[in-house]
C-alpha cells in the first residue's frame, strides 16, 4: 500500500477537477493530456524500463483504435467489448513484432528502424484496405449512451480515462518493485550479463513489449471512442510514435510519473504555441522536436529527474517526489 | 508481359531511379560507417535540400544543375554545423541519444518546412524536363540520364577523396579505430562533423538531380529515405560499394514490381524487403558484421 500511496494521492486530486469546472475546453485538454500520458506510459514500459527504443508505437495505438472502431461499425459489436478486443489485438501485434525483432537479436537503432517500418506498413495497408474505410477512414456513429461507451458530457470520459491512467500508474509502480521489473532493468543495463546470470532476456523483452503494446492499444481505443473517428494518418501516422516517446522522455524515463508529467508539459506547451502563434500546422511539432533535443542534451532524466534534483537540493519541507 | 520491349525500358528506368537512391543511401552509409549512428534526420535534410533547389530556381532563376554548385558546399556546411554544434554535444556520445537527437532534428526540420510552406506540392518547370533520348527499345528522360551520370561522377570523386586525400584517410582511420585515430592526433569531433557534412552534401546533390523530374512537399524526402535505409541495410551498413549496388538493385526491383504489382503494392514491397533483410540478414548482402 505504501508503494502506491503517492499514485492514489495524485489521482484523487485530479479526479476533483470536473467538480470545480464544467468547461469543455479544460476537460478536453485534460482528456487529451491523459490520453498522451497513457501512450507515454506504454512507451516507458518498453523504452524506459526495458531500454528498447521503439519508433513505431503507432502500430499498437492504431491497431487498438481501428479494431475497436471496425468491430463496432462493421460487426455491430458492443463498444466496451470491442474496446477490450482492440487492446488484445494491439498486444498481439506487439507480441508478434517483438518476437520477430528479439528473436533476430535486433537492438538499438535496428529495433527503432524495424518498429518504424512496421508502423509504416500498417499505415499503408490501412490507407488502401476496404475494411478500414481506406482513405476515408472509419466513422463511429453517434450513440450517446454509456452502454455504447459514449457520454453526454466530457466528465465521465475524463473519469474513466483517469481511472485507466491510474491503473497504468499503479501497474508500473508494481512493475518497478517486482522481480520482473528488476529483470527488465537488468536486461536494459547489460543484456549479455543478465543472460549470463540466467535471465531469459528474450522472454523478458517480449513480455515488456506485449504489455507496452496493450497499454498503447488502450490509448488508441480511447482515442477512437472519444473522437469517434479513425483514419490511417491519425492511427498509424508517425506523429503518434513521436508523441509517445516524447511524453516518456521529456517526463523522465523509467519513472512512474514521468509520462504523466511529460504529457502535461507537452500539451501545455502545445496550447501555449497555439495561443502565441495561432493554429498553424507543424509549429507545435517544431517545439516538441526542439524540446526533445534540449531534454536529451541538458536534462537526460527528464522533468522527474529535475524535480528529484530540486528535492535533494532544497530537501526538507518539500513533499517527496516519487521517482 | 516478359517481352524485351517492356522489360528493358523498365530495367533501364529502374537503374536511373536507383542511381539517385544510391546517392541518398551513400550519405546515410557514410555517416553510419564513421559515426556508427543511423541518421534519422536524413529524410528531412533531403526535403530541405529539395526546397532549397526549388527556391533557387523560383526566386533566383538558377538551373538546378547550377544550383548544385552552390547548394553542395552550403549543405556541407549545414551538416558540419549540425553535427559539431547540435548532434554531437547533445548526444554525450551515447548511441540511444544519437537516435533521439536525430529524430528530434527530423521532426523540427520537417515541421518547420510544413509551417513555412504548407503541405502544398510544388514542381519546377524546365524546358528540357520532357526531352528524351532513345536507347534501344527504351526512351529515357534526359534529366534522369543526367542524374545517373552525375551520381557515377560523385561516387568516383568520393571514392578518390576517401583514398587519396589526408582528410579521407583520417575519416577511414576514425571509422576503423576511433581511439587509435585520436591517439595519432586526428581530431575525432572534426572528422565526425566532416563526415556528417559529406553525407548532407550528397543530399544536396541528390535534391538538385531530383528536382527537374520530381515534386517537393514537406514529406517528399521521407519516401527516399526509407528506401535509402533499405538499401543501406541491404548493402551492409557502412559499405559504400554496397550502397551503390543496393541502390541500383532496389531501383530495378521497384520498377519491376511497379510493373507487375501496381503502385501501392510496390511501395509495400520495399518495406517488406527491408523488414525481411533486417530480420534475416542484418549484416546485409555484402557487408561485414555490424554492431
Amino acid at each position: 500500500m505504501r508503494a502506491i500511496a503517492p499514485v492514489l494521492l495524485v489521482i484523487a486530486l485530479l479526479a476533483c477537477v470536473p467538480v470545480v469546472t464544467a468547461s469543455n475546453l479544460v476537460l478536453n485538454f485534460l482528456v487529451t493530456t491523459l490520453l498522451l500520458a497513457l501512450l507515454g506510459q506504454a512507451w516507458n514500459v518498453l523504452g524506459g524500463y526495458g531500454g528498447q527504443y521503439s519508433f513505431g508505437h503507432a502500430a499498437f495505438f492504431g491497431t487498438g483504435a481501428y479494431v475497436s472502431a471496425i468491430l463496432q461499425v462493421r460487426f455491430g459489436m458492443n463498444a466496451w467489448l470491442a474496446f477490450g478486443i482492440g487492446i488484445a489485438a494491439g498486444a498481439f501485434v506487439g507480441a508478434v513484432i517483438g518476437a520477430l525483432c528479439f528473436r533476430s537479436g535486433l537492438r538499438g537503432s535496428y529495433f527503432a528502424l524495424v518498429t518504424l517500418a512496421f508502423a509504416e506498413v500498417l499505415r499503408i495497408i490501412a490507407s488502401v484496405a476496404p475494411i478500414t474505410g481506406a482513405g476515408v477512414g472509419t466513422l463511429i456513429p453517434l450513440d450517446l449512451r454509456p452502454e455504447a461507451f459514449q457520454f453526454q458530457s466530457r466528465a465521465p470520459f475524463y473519469w474513466i480515462m483517469l481511472a485507466v491512467v491510474a491503473v497504468s500508474l499503479v501497474l508500473v509502480r508494481l512493475l518497478e518493485k517486482s522481480r520482473f521489473g528488476a529483470w527488465l532493468v537488468a536486461v536494459r543495463e547489460n543484456e549479455d550479463a543478465a543472460s549470463a546470470l540466467g535471465i531469459d532476456a528474450f522472454r523478458i523483452k517480449l513480455a515488456a513489449m506485449t504489455i507496452s503494446a496493450a497499454i498503447a492499444a488502450a490509448a488508441g481505443g480511447f482515442y477512437a471512442q472519444y473522437f469517434l473517428f479513425v483514419d490511417a494518418g491519425i492511427a498509424y501516422g508517425p506523429r503518434v510514435s513521436v508523441e509517445a516517446l516524447l511524453a516518456a522522455i521529456i517526463g523522465g524515463l523509467a519513472t512512474v510519473f514521468g509520462p504523466l508529467l511529460g504529457a502535461i508539459a507537452i500539451k501545455t506547451l502545445g496550447e501555449l504555441t497555439k495561443l502565441i502563434a495561432g493554429d498553424a500546422p507543424g509549429l507545435d511539432l517544431v517545439v516538441y522536436g526542439a524540446m526533445l533535443i534540449m531534454v536529451v542534451a541538458f536534462a537526460p532524466r527528464g522533468i522527474a529527474g529535475l524535480l528529484t534534483e530540486l528535492r535533494d537540493r532544497f530537501g526538507r519541507g518539500v513533499a517527496p517526489v516519487p521517482a | 508481359m516478359l517481352s524485351p520491349g517492356i522489360l528493358v525500358p523498365a530495367v533501364l528506368n529502374g537503374l536511373l531511379t536507383g542511381a539517385v537512391y544510391a546517392l541518398v543511401a551513400l550519405g546515410l552509409t557514410l555517416i553510419y560507417g564513421v559515426l556508427h549512428i543511423i541518421n534519422f534526420a536524413h529524410g528531412a535534410l533531403l526535403t530541405a535540400a529539395m526546397f532549397a533547389a526549388f527556391f533557387a530556381h523560383r526566386l533566383l532563376g538558377l538551373d538546378p544543375y547550377i544550383a548544385a554548385l552552390i547548394l553542395t558546399p552550403l549543405f556541407f556546411a549545414i551538416g558540419y554545423g549540425l553535427q559539431r554544434c547540435v548532434i554531437g554535444p547533445a548526444s554525450h556520445g551515447e548511441d540511444r541519444n544519437y537516435l533521439l537527437v536525430t529524430l528530434g532534428l527530423a521532426v523540427v526540420i520537417e515541421n518547420a518546412l510544413l509551417y513555412a510552406f504548407r503541405a502544398d506540392t510544388r514542381t519546377v518547370t524546365l524546358d528540357y524536363a520532357f526531352d528524351v533520348i532513345q536507347f534501344g527499345p527504351a526512351f529515357l528522360a534526359v534529366p534522369r540520364v543526367m542524374a545517373f551520370a552525375a551520381v557515377i561522377v560523385v561516387a568516383v570523386a568520393l571514392w578518390l577523396f576517401m583514398r587519396l586525400s589526408d582528410t579521407g584517410k583520417a575519416i577511414r582511420a576514425v571509422a576503423r579505430e576511433k581511439l587509435g585515430a585520436e591517439l595519432a592526433g586526428i581530431e575525432v569531433a572534426h572528422i565526425y562533423a566532416v563526415t556528417f557534412g559529406l553525407g548532407t552534401a550528397c543530399l544536396a546533390i541528390a535534391a538538385c538531380l531530383l528536382i527537374p523530374t520530381y515534386y517537393v512537399n514537406p514529406q517528399a524526402g521521407n519516401a527516399f529515405v526509407l528506401i535509402a535505409f533499405t538499401i543501406v541495410v541491404l548493402g551492409g551498413m557502412g559499405s559504400v560499394v554496397g550502397a551503390l549496388i543496393g541502390g541500383l538493385l532496389v531501383g530495378v526491383v521497384e520498377s519491376l514490381s511497379g510493373l507487375y504489382l501496381g503502385e501501392s503494392l510496390g511501395q509495400i514491397g520495399i518495406f517488406i524487403v527491408f523488414i525481411l533483410v533486417l530480420l534475416l540478414r542484418p549484416t546485409g548482402l555484402f557487408g561485414q558484421p555490424v554492431l
